[in-house]
């Protein structure tokens, strides 16, 4: 074999075009980096280190066939129960919150794990169910759901566990749910609302609150809200310059290289850096859009659609947070705030989207 | 929908499946325009408000505190100067445990227990946000070992700063005051009079005496700085300044080496004195004694220390010389005799006799004379020179209440000097509607008896005798007292004059002064009065002595010192000018329980009259130095 077919058989089931976009978004994240570091190389070396180690991942993932994804879908999901009970059980509290679980060598959080577990299990049991599909199917898979969702919100993790829950509900959703059944729920939801508002912690209905009058706490909670907003609002049209951004490099923005990193974006690339920006996003939700369309199997489709929609959701969840019309919750900005977990959780992701766009040639239609 | 569809249509199921896939692009759409809209109305429609608010966020204006300006004496001696030290001080908002900081610090630099309790008055005292000394004047060595742990008070700081000082403690507390930390009311006061902007980052302001009659010279004109500074408040670099201006300069008419000798001159004697230069009423020495040393009210005086100055019996913070209310006694004979002679209610020639009292024309009350058996054969200069009271009782008599209200009221009597202090009080003159509106009682010939000698309802401040004995030495050209003879700016070196125009001319005949001057002379030649205090000076000097009584003597009851306790005994007048020719001083003295003017107040004034004429530097003064004996009121 020669070295070029031997490159060719390496990239074969890389999807070109998502690579690209997702290039261009870990390119930003390097660069924004840089400068919410206060220009240290520091943290953009790790997240060089956390891209290779995802992007190897999502490689391997990539080239797994799709029967084989399939069958990881109950193992997984299964690991995940166990490992989110156990935290019920034996976790590691770190501010206020039962997340983490210890397992001697290393800590983990196994509701990262269930961000891409749950979709799986659910899609892996339409598929199942295929040629049977009834209410009581969708039923089930709420269930399979649900009692994930159930014991992270318990930890509490009201952000992780809507997340995942949006991820879930986008499978049933484009599992063909009845719209009626989806207007009741919607209905439901809203007549429920209160009651689930009385079972929020305190930090929690505080952060909502924010949304509405973030001055109310402004050296407190509401702090981060007026900070993002400030700095997202000072940068204008074109914003104040690479490296300019005075809310950020006066230390003013917090977590600024995490969950806060579209407000250093912001301010100093403006409006016509977001432009941009989303634009990128689009380009790679548009790319998942299309394999999803092209996809040849109910479980590829179900399973391209939810890692689409999540990751879309993701974006603006955090834009929405950092630009002040949604309530802060610990979600990061996709591919481009400092992490390796949530880095490598996105791009098994996207591994499974390029192989269920590469390999759909073998399967049969 | 797929209810009962066993096998389904594949492409069926395809088209609903893109059906929803659409729905979810849709929605994506959704949120982006939903994102769009929001970034659009932040960074174009509101750009300029967060625009402001994150340069707010980056500058901080910080405020320049000026320089006091000093307060120095007439020839130049420094009497309020700044010198700059270290203080420890403590944030309040970012102290949790105040106790435990403050015993934690005391392990590093000397913490005393006055300091603890002054720190606590300042604490309840204090503005919110304000940071509070703790300790003053660390050595340089405190510095350091607090330096190296500072890491460990992360609301505790050393600061550099000026401080000010009073070289001259005690002896120049009444007239220059203090300036002390500034607190709500003042706060208050500032924000009224529109100074609060100048005002920002100031800690101190003048609380009393010339410190604070002066403040408005003394503060100057805050600076400003504009930093750019991070998160934590720490300053990043500077943007742009505006320096301060420091506090222009007072220079005092007062003579300090003339004040230190009277303050000596003094001796056990509370009191006070003022001298005033009569020909442009700059005040040339302004004692209360005893005084307090100013120093420690500055940073807020500890509550056991002010305590013992509040509660002491000599009053140590009361300003006499501005304050003090004492009856005249026969100080105010000199102004009744030109009272008299200016309605013509006696000639100067006129002669009564004076068995030792006097009656009301069908009265028996007895209006005894200080001399038992009386004077004899008294004229007007004879009863000046000799203090014969029985003259003044009928002098005043016949002149009337309302005459002597209306005369006395010229000089200055029963009104404020406006003298540059704040608090002065105005005596009191009385007449007949006073009496009427304080007593709702009618004035009774008895009452003026009793004010023809300074007695009865008569009150006056030593401010106010040392003005009218200027005014009288002046031919009744009077001056406003001042303390204060220039202003100097500190930022160009002009000076500005404290003026010295005259407030009006009484229009005195010549021959009625001439006759007072002389007999006033004459109290310090032999048959007068103080014979013995100013024998052998060789310039001539004019005065009259005077008896405040502290308690009332009853009819028929005689005056003996010995028998009094030592706080019921007479106060002691005496007022003066020198040379009695061409007056360039003239003084009120005033010796509490002093007794006799000629015997104790006198000598002092003496003393007083020696340097300022002579340049006499007197011996320190001792206890028996006083000539007691023949000398009497």
């Amino acid at each position: 074999m020669t070295k070029r077919q031997l490159w060719l058989r390496f990239i074969a089931h890389l999807d070109r075009p998502l690579l690209f976009g997702i290039g261009l978004l870990m390119l930003a994240s390097l660069l924004v980096l840089y400068s919410a570091d206060n220009a240290s190389w520091g943290q953009p070396l790790k997240q060089v280190l956390n891209i290779v180690v995802a992007l190897i991942c999502m490689w391997m993932v990539a080239n797994m066939p799709l029967h084989y994804l399939m069958r990881t879908a109950v193992p997984i999901y299964v690991l995940g129960m166990v490992l989110l009970i156990g935290v019920a059980l034996f976790g590691e509290i770190s501010h206020g919150a039962r997340r983490w679980l210890n397992l001697g060598i290393f800590t983990i959080q196994p509701s990262e794990l269930m961000k891409i577990g749950v979709p799986l299990m659910m899609a892996w049991y339409f598929e199942k169910n295929e040629a049977t599909l009834t209410l009581k199917n969708y039923f089930i898979a709420a269930l399979l759901l649900f009692m994930p969702i159930g014991l992270i919100a318990r930890q509490p993790d009201l952000g992780t566990s809507l997340l995942i829950s949006a991820s879930g509900f986008y499978v049933l959703f484009l599992a063909g749910l009845s719209w009626r059944v989806i207007g009741g729920l919607f209905v439901a939801g809203l007549a429920s609302a209160p009651v689930l508002w009385s079972m929020l912690h305190d930090y929690q209905k505080h952060r909502i609150m924010m949304l509405f009058d973030p001055s109310q706490d402004a050296l407190g909670n509401g702090y981060h809200t007026i900070q993002a907003t400030i700095a997202v609002g000072s940068g204008g049209m074109l914003g104040k310059g690479y490296l300019n951004g005075t809310q950020t490099h006066l230390d003013f923005l917090p977590e600024r290289t995490t969950d806060f990193i579209f407000a250093v974006y912001s301010e100093e690339f403006g409006l016509l850096g977001n432009l941009i920006l989303l634009s990128l996003y689009a380009f790679v939700v548009m790319r998942g859009f299309v394999i999803t369309g092209n996809a040849s199997t109910y479980f590829t489709r179900l399973m391209a659609g939810s890692i689409t929609l999540t990751f879309a959701t993701y974006a603006f969840v955090n834009m929405g947070m950092v630009s002040g019309i949604l309530p802060v919750v610990g979600v990061p900005l996709p591919l481009v705030s400092y992490g390796g977990t949530s880095m490598l959780t996105l791009l098994l992701g996207f591994g499974m989207l390029m192989s269920i766009e590469t390999h759909k040639k073998l399967v049969k239609t | 929908m797929k209810k009962q569809v066993e096998f389904k249509n594949h492409q069926r199921e395809i088209f609903h499946f893109r059906l929803r896939l659409v729905v979810s692009i849709g929605f994506v759409m959704l949120l982006l325009v939903v994102l769009l809209a929001r970034l659009f109305y932040l960074q174009v429609v509101r750009q300029s408000y967060y625009q402001t608010l994150a340069e707010s966020n980056r500058i901080a204006v910080v405020p320049i505190v000026p320089n006091r300006g000093l307060i120095l004496d007439r020839n130049g001696v420094v009497l309020a100067r700044n010198y700059s030290g270290y203080t420890l001080e403590i944030n309040q908002t970012k102290t949790a445990d105040m106790e435990a900081t403050i015993n934690e610090l005391a392990t590093l630099v000397e913490i005393t227990n006055k300091d603890r309790k002054r720190f606590k008055k300042l604490l309840t005292e204090s503005r919110n946000f304000e940071t509070l000394v703790i300790r003053n004047r660390l050595s340089d060595e405190e510095v350091a070992r607090f330096a190296a742990q500072q890491y460990r008070f992360p609301g505790v700081e050393i600061k550099a700063r000026l401080f000010r000082d009073y070289p001259y403690g005690d002896k120049m507390s009444h007239l220059l005051g203090y300036i002390g930390r500034i607190n709500q009311t003042d706060v208050q006061q500032l924000e009224e009079n529109d100074l609060a902007s100048n005002y920002r980052g100031s800690d101190y302001i003048g609380k009393t005496g010339l410190e604070q009659s002066y403040e408005n010279d003394l503060h100057g004109i805050t600076g400003i700085e504009q930093v750019e500074v991070d998160a934590g408040g720490r300053a990043v670099r500077m943007l742009s300044s505006t320096a301060p201006v420091s506090g222009n300069t007072l220079i005092l008419s007062v003579d300090a080496k003339l004040q230190e000798i009277a303050m000596e001159a003094f001796g056990d004697y509370r009191g006070a004195m003022v001298a005033i230069d009569p020909n442009n009423g700059e005040v040339l020495a302004f004692v209360s004694k005893p005084g307090y040393d100013p120093n420690p009210f500055i940073d807020g005086i500890d509550t056991q220390s002010w305590d013992e100055l509040n509660n002491s019996p000599d009053v140590p913070l009361n300003n006499r010389a501005l304050r003090g209310q004492y009856p005249p006694g026969s100080t105010i004979k000199p102004f009744m005799a030109l009272a008299g002679l200016n309605f013509n209610t006696r000639s100067p020639e006129k002669t009564i006799s004076d068995p030792g009292a006097y009656y009301l024309p069908g009265s028996s009350r007895q209006y005894r004379d200080w001399k038992a058996g009386g004077h004899g054969s008294v004229n007007m200069f004879k009863a000046i020179q000799m203090s014969c009271d029985t003259y003044f009782y009928g002098l005043a008599t016949e002149m009337g209440i309302d005459n002597i209200f209306n005369y006395l009221s010229r000089f200055g009597f029963g009104k404020k000097t406006g003298i540059d202090l704040e608090g002065e009080t105005s005596g009191l003159l009385p007449s007949q509607e006073w009496k009427m509106k304080r007593y709702q009682q009618i004035w009774y010939p008895g009452d003026t008896v009793s004010v023809g000698i300074g007695q009865g309802y008569n009150l006056v401040t030593p401010t106010q005798l040392a003005f009218a004995t200027a005014t009288l030495a002046n031919d009744g050209v009077a001056y406003k007292p001042h303390l204060v003879k220039e202003v100097r700016s500190s930022r160009n070196g002009e000076s500005r004059m404290i003026a010295s125009e005259p407030l009006g001319d009484l229009t005195i005949d010549p021959r009625h002064l001439d006759l007072v001057k002389r007999a006033m002379a004459a109290v310090l030649q032999p048959g007068g009065t103080a014979v013995y205090a100013f024998l052998g000076t060789p310039y001539l000097v004019a005065g009259k002595t005077g008896t405040a009584q502290v308690v009332a003597m009853k009819q028929g009851e005689k005056y003996d010192a010995s028998k009094i306790d030592e706080r019921h005994r007479d106060h002691a007048w005496f007022i003066a000018f020198a040379p009695a020719e061409k007056p360039m001083i003239a003084l009120a003295l005033l010796a509490e329980n002093g007794g006799h003017g000629g015997g104790t107040a006198a000598p002092i004034a003496r003393k007083v009259l020696d340097y300022y004429l002579l340049g006499k530097v007197p011996k320190p003064l001792r206890d028996a130095d006083v000539k007691e004996g023949s000398e009497h009121d």
